[in-house]
């Protein structure tokens, strides 16, 4: 007792026995407004807005896949009825073409995907076409990467970006999905 | 002998140190601190994404900016027509859209939009505002959607 109040005199001390509960109380306050959930969705880039003077580059007709979506989610792919699981190979076969089949088209590179939705046209419908032709690019730049001696596309896109070199996989397979506006009614 | 040794040593009165335990605490804090982000919006249209696969990961919620697109949230539980949130307002005119992302891309120049839109909404007004945000040159979207739950 006497040694406590010689070393009070001496010069005070901040109690710290209540530090840890204040610090909990705030703990307490982050962990319930933090989110931790990560956003996910599918990413995409808008054309440029285009000059009135500026006449859009010309497309060979054979090297863009027509998908047009109507008002009830129901497909067609170059004007023939399909479903949306057929997507997948639809635009792969049409991307790897390599200018054999004449209705696809000539060089991957070349190759354009143009998804057409009417005003009308469920939100839903509209993902879901649009998931399957990333999809489709998804599973060609991985066996792409696999051609390459990696296991899938994310190690070789990592392993580029580390070194600083060129993805040659986004250049020969260029994901080109244009979003059409609809018809004037 | 062993056992004389365990025994001499259990009469001794044993405590955690606790000195240690605001350290941890407040390392735990630091962390919650960082990963938080204050700003939340009540959104007044409903908001059922979609589902989807070849879904990518928006790791810099900083440079995101939402647009909600869905039925208006009524009184009562019921829904009304189509409406477009930006921050916690309601747009009612789609052309204001593009002079608030403008400012919006100004502010940070690599802006992401993620459209939170209904599943049930109709392509047209998901178009237009498409359109104001080419306008407006804020041209980095995501359609933001759930992992699809394998069936």
């Amino acid at each position: 007792m006497g040694l406590l109040k010689k070393r009070k005199r001496e010069g005070g001390e901040i109690p710290t026995a209540s530090m840890a509960d204040i610090a909990f109380l705030l703990l307490i306050f982050f962990l319930v407004t933090t989110t931790i959930d990560v956003d996910t969705g599918i990413g995409m880039v808008l054309p440029p807005k285009l000059e009135d003077d500026v006449e859009p580059p010309p497309i060979k007709e054979r090297n863009v896949l027509k998908i047009l979506v109507n008002e009830t989610g129901q497909v067609l792919v170059e004007d023939q009825p399909s479903a949306i699981r057929l997507i997948r190979d639809e635009v792969k076969k049409h991307v790897l073409n390599e200018g054999v089949d004449p209705r696809y088209s000539e060089a991957p590179g070349k190759a354009l995907v143009s998804i057409k939705t009417a005003r009308q046209t469920p939100y839903d419908a509209y993902v879901g076409v649009l998931d399957e032709v990333w999809m489709a690019y998804f599973d060609m730049w991985d066996s792409e990467a696999r051609r390459l001696g990696f296991p899938d596309y994310a190690t070789y896109s990592a392993a580029v970006a580390e070194q600083g070199a060129e993805n040659q996989i986004r250049d020969k397979i260029k994901a080109a999905i244009s979003i059409a506006e609809p018809d004037k009614q | 002998m062993a056992s004389s040794h365990f025994k001499k040593k259990t009469s001794v009165k044993q405590e955690i140190p606790t000195a240690s335990l605001p350290d941890i605490i407040f390392m735990l804090l630091i962390f919650f601190m960082v990963t938080t982000v204050l700003r939340e919006t009540t959104v007044q249209v409903r908001t059922t994404l979609p589902q989807a696969e070849a879904l990518t990961k928006i790791d810099q919620k900083r440079l995101v900016s939402y647009i909600y697109i869905g039925p208006k949230k009524l009184d009562g539980n019921r829904l009304g027509e189509t409406g477009v949130q930006i921050d916690d307002a309601l747009v009612e005119d789609m052309g204001s859209v593009r002079t608030i992302m403008y400012r919006k891309l100004i502010e940070q120049p690599k802006l992401i939009v993620s459209l939170k839109v209904d599943q049930t909404s109709e392509m047209g007004i998901v178009l237009d505002v498409q359109q104001e945000l080419r306008e407006a040159g804020a041209l980095r979207i995501n359609y933001s959607s759930k992992r699809e739950i394998p069936s």
